[in-house]
C-alpha cells in the first residue's frame, strides 16, 4: 500500500473530522431540496409577517368605518386596498387582523391538543398493558361521537367567547395525537436500541429523554403542522355559522361569511379573505406533506 | 363473524348512553330556555309551558323520563316548532340530508378513486404531480368557500344553475353535492395513490409480472383490493365529515335538511330537536364506521376479528 493512499486512509478515519449528522439535520436538508415545501415555508413566514405588522402600517382600523366609502372596490386612489365592506371598514385590515386570530387560534389549539395527546398517548403506550386498553377503549368511545356537534352546542350554551374556541377545538383533536403517541411509544419501548440501552445501564428517565422522545417528535412534528390548518379550518366553519369569534373581531371564517352574503354586489369582500384561508391551509398542507417525507425513514432512498 | 357483530353492537350500547347523557346535560346548563323571547311571557303561562313539557321537575327525574322516551324511539315533541314532534322533523329532513350526502360520497370514490390509481401509475411524472396539486388545492379550500364561489360562477355569472332551494331534480342537486364531494375526492384520491404505490411495489406484484400476467390483470385482480383497503377506512372518518359538512351546504343552499334544523335548534334551546339529531348522527356514525370493519375483514382476508377474540 503506497504513502498516498494510506494517508487518505488515515484522513477518512481521522474521527476528529467527522461530524455527526443528526436524523433532523438530515430531514432538513432532505425538506430543503422539496420546492413545494420550501414555498408553503416562505408563504407562511410572509404570512406570519403580513398578519402581525400589516395592520400597523395601514391608515385604517379594522373597526372605524370610513364614512365616505361604503361597500366600495378595491382600489388605490380611495386607499382601500381590498375595498371596503357595507360598512364602510376597511378590508385590507380586516383580512390582516381575521388573519391573527385564525392564525392564532390554529397554534394555541393544536398546542392544547398536542399536551393532552402527547401526555395521554405517552402514558398509554408507557405503561401498556391493561391500563392502555382501559384508556384506548375510552378514546375508540368518544372518538364514536358527533364531535362538531357537541362544539357547536358548547358555543351555543357558553357563549362566544375565544379562549372557549381555543379549549373546545383543542378538547376534540386530541385523540387522533393519542392514538399515534400510543402506537409509537408502544413500538419505540420494545426496539432493540432501547434494550441496548437498558443493558448498558441507563436509567429509565435517559431512556425516555435521549430515546423515546427524540423518536417521537417527528411523528409529532408532522402531525402538528397537519392539525393546525384542520384547526384554523374548525374555527372558520363556526364562525361562518355566525358561532365564532363575535365583532368587532373577526376571523377568515367570518369574512367569508360575511363576503358571502354579498356576493352579488361586492364580490371581493369574499375572493380576498377566502384567498387568505385557502392559501395558508394550503402551504401548511404542503409544508406538513414536505416534512412527513422528509421524516419519514421509509423512504430514506 | 356473527359473533364479532354482535359484539360490536353490544359496545355501542354504552358509546350511544354516554353520548346521550353526556349530550342531555350540556344542554340543560346552559343559560336560557326554550320558551326565551323577546316579550316576557306571564309567569302563569310559563309555569303551564314548563308543566306541559316536564320542565318543571328535577333534573334527574327530566333525564331519566328522557331516557324511557328514547328507549321507544320517541323523540317528544319539539319546543320550538310547536305541533312538531322531533321524530316528525326527522323523518321530514332525513331523507334529504342522506340522498345529499349519499350522493356526494358515491361521486367522491367514483372520481377519486380512479384519479389516484391514474396518479400512482405515472408516480413521479408531470401527470402524478398535476393530479396531485388539484388534489391539494380541492383539500384546501374549504365547503363553506368552494360554495360560494361555485354560487358565483355557474348560478349568477352563467346562470346554469339555481343558486338554492332543494327538490330531488338533477339541476337542484348539481352544486351541492359537488360542494360537498369535491374535498373527498381529493382525499380519496391522495390517500388511493399513496396506497397503489405502496401496492405496485410489493412482491406480489413483482411475482405476479415475472410469471407473464398481463398489466391489466395485476392492476384489477391484484393491485385494486388491498389499494382500496385505506380507502375504506377513510370512509369512518368521510361519514363524519359529511355530516358536518352538510350543515354548512345546507345552510348556503338553503336546504331543509337536519343539519339544518341541528344548527335553529342549537339557537332557539330546541333541547328535544338538538338532542334527537345528535343521537341520530352518533348512531350514524357508530353504524358506519362498523360497516367499514365489516367491509375491511372481507378485503383482506388477513383480517378475521372472531381468531384475535381467541
Amino acid at each position: 500500500m503506497s504513502e498516498v493512499t494510506r494517508d487518505a486512509f488515515d484522513r477518512a478515519l481521522d474521527t476528529r473530522n467527522v461530524r455527526g449528522r443528526s436524523l433532523y439535520i438530515d430531514a432538513w436538508h432532505r425538506l430543503l431540496k422539496n420546492k413545494a415545501a420550501v414555498t408553503a415555508l416562505i408563504v407562511l413566514s410572509l404570512m406570519v409577517v403580513l398578519v402581525i405588522i400589516g395592520p400597523m402600517l395601514s391608515n385604517w382600523d379594522h373597526e372605524i368605518p370610513d364614512w365616505e366609502h361604503y361597500s366600495t372596490p378595491p382600489s388605490l386612489e380611495t386607499g382601500h386596498l381590498f375595498g371596503t365592506d357595507a360598512l364602510g371598514r376597511d378590508l385590507f385590515v380586516r383580512t390582516l387582523i381575521g388573519g391573527r386570530i385564525s392564525l392564532l387560534v390554529g397554534l394555541v389549539a393544536t398546542l392544547v391538543s398536542l399536551i393532552i395527546g402527547i401526555s395521554y398517548g405517552a402514558v398509554a403506550g408507557f405503561l401498556g398493558g391493561r391500563v392502555d386498553n382501559l384508556m384506548m377503549r375510552f378514546v375508540d368511545g368518544i372518538y364514536a361521537m358527533p364531535f362538531m356537534f357537541f362544539v357547536i352546542v358548547l358555543m351555543v350554551v357558553f357563549g362566544r367567547n375565544i379562549f372557549l374556541i381555543f379549549v373546545a377545538i383543542g378538547a376534540i383533536n386530541w385523540l387522533d395525537m393519542a392514538r399515534i403517541v400510543r402506537g409509537q411509544t408502544l413500538s419505540l419501548k420494545n426496539k432493540d436500541f432501547v434494550e441496548a440501552a437498558r443493558a448498558s445501564g441507563a436509567t429509565e428517565f435517559h431512556i425516555i429523554r435521549r430515546h423515546i422522545i427524540p423518536n417521537l417528535l417527528g411523528v409529532v412534528i408532522v402531525y402538528v403542522t397537519l392539525t393546525i390548518p384542520q384547526v384554523i379550518l374548525v374555527e372558520s366553519f363556526l364562525s361562518f355559522l355566525g358561532l365564532g369569534v363575535q365583532e368587532p373581531l373577526t376571523s377568515w371564517g367570518a369574512l367569508v361569511n360575511e363576503g358571502a352574503q354579498e356576493l352579488e354586489t361586492a364580490p371581493w369582500s369574499l375572493l380576498f379573505p377566502a384567498c387568505f384561508l385557502a392559501a395558508t391551509l394550503f402551504a401548511f398542507n404542503f409544508l406538513g406533506d414536505g416534512l412527513r417525507d422528509a421524516l419519514d425513514p421509509k423512504d430514506r432512498f | 363473524m356473527l359473533k364479532y357483530s354482535l359484539k360490536r353492537l353490544l359496545s355501542a350500547v354504552p358509546t350511544l348512553f354516554l353520548l346521550i347523557t353526556f349530550a342531555f346535560f350540556l344542554i340543560r346548563i346552559a343559560p336560557g330556555g326554550p320558551f326565551d323571547s323577546e316579550r316576557a311571557l306571564p309567569p302563569e303561562i310559563e309555569a303551564n309551558l314548563e308543566a306541559k313539557y316536564h320542565l318543571d321537575e328535577a333534573l334527574p327525574l327530566q333525564y331519566l323520563r328522557y331516557m324511557w322516551q328514547i328507549a321507544q324511539l320517541d323523540f317528544g315533541p319539539s319546543f320550538h316548532y310547536l305541533d312538531w314532534t322531533v321524530n316528525d322533523l326527522i323523518a321530514q329532513g332525513a331523507p334529504v340530508s342522506f340522498a345529499l350526502g349519499g350522493l356526494a360520497l358515491l361521486l367522491a370514490l367514483a372520481i377519486g378513486v380512479p384519479i389516484g390509481a391514474w396518479a400512482a401509475l405515472r408516480q413521479n411524472r408531470v401527470a402524478d404531480y398535476t393530479v396531485m396539486s388539484i388534489a391539494m388545492i380541492g383539500i384546501s379550500i374549504p365547503n363553506f368557500v368552494m360554495a360560494p364561489l361555485l354560487i358565483l360562477l355557474f348560478a349568477i355569472t352563467l346562470g346554469w344553475l339555481p343558486a338554492g332551494g332543494w327538490a330531488f331534480t338533477p339541476s337542484r342537486m348539481a352544486l351541492p353535492v359537488v360542494t360537498l364531494a369535491l374535498p373527498m375526492i381529493a382525499y380519496i384520491a391522495r390517500i388511493t395513490r399513496g396506497a397503489m404505490i405502496e401496492v405496485l411495489r410489493s412482491s406480489f406484484i413483482r411475482t405476479a409480472r415475472a410469471k407473464g400476467m398481463p398489466e391489466k390483470t395485476i392492476l384489477f385482480q391484484h393491485a385494486l383490493k388491498p389499494a382500496l383497503l385505506p380507502v375504506i377506512s377513510y370512509l369512518g372518518p368521510a361519514a363524519a365529515a359529511i355530516l358536518t359538512g352538510s350543515v354548512v351546504v345546507e345552510r348556503i343552499f338553503t336546504i331543509p335538511g337536519i343539519g339544518s334544523y341541528f344548527v335553529q335548534g342549537a339557537l332557539n334551546r330546541d333541547y328535544t330537536l338538538v338532542m334527537g339529531v345528535v343521537i341520530l348522527y352518533g348512531v350514524l356514525i357508530i353504524l358506519f364506521n362498523f360497516l367499514v370493519d365489516l367491509v375491511y375483514a372481507w378485503l383482506d382476508p388477513r383480517i378475521r376479528y372472531d381468531e384475535q377474540e381467541a
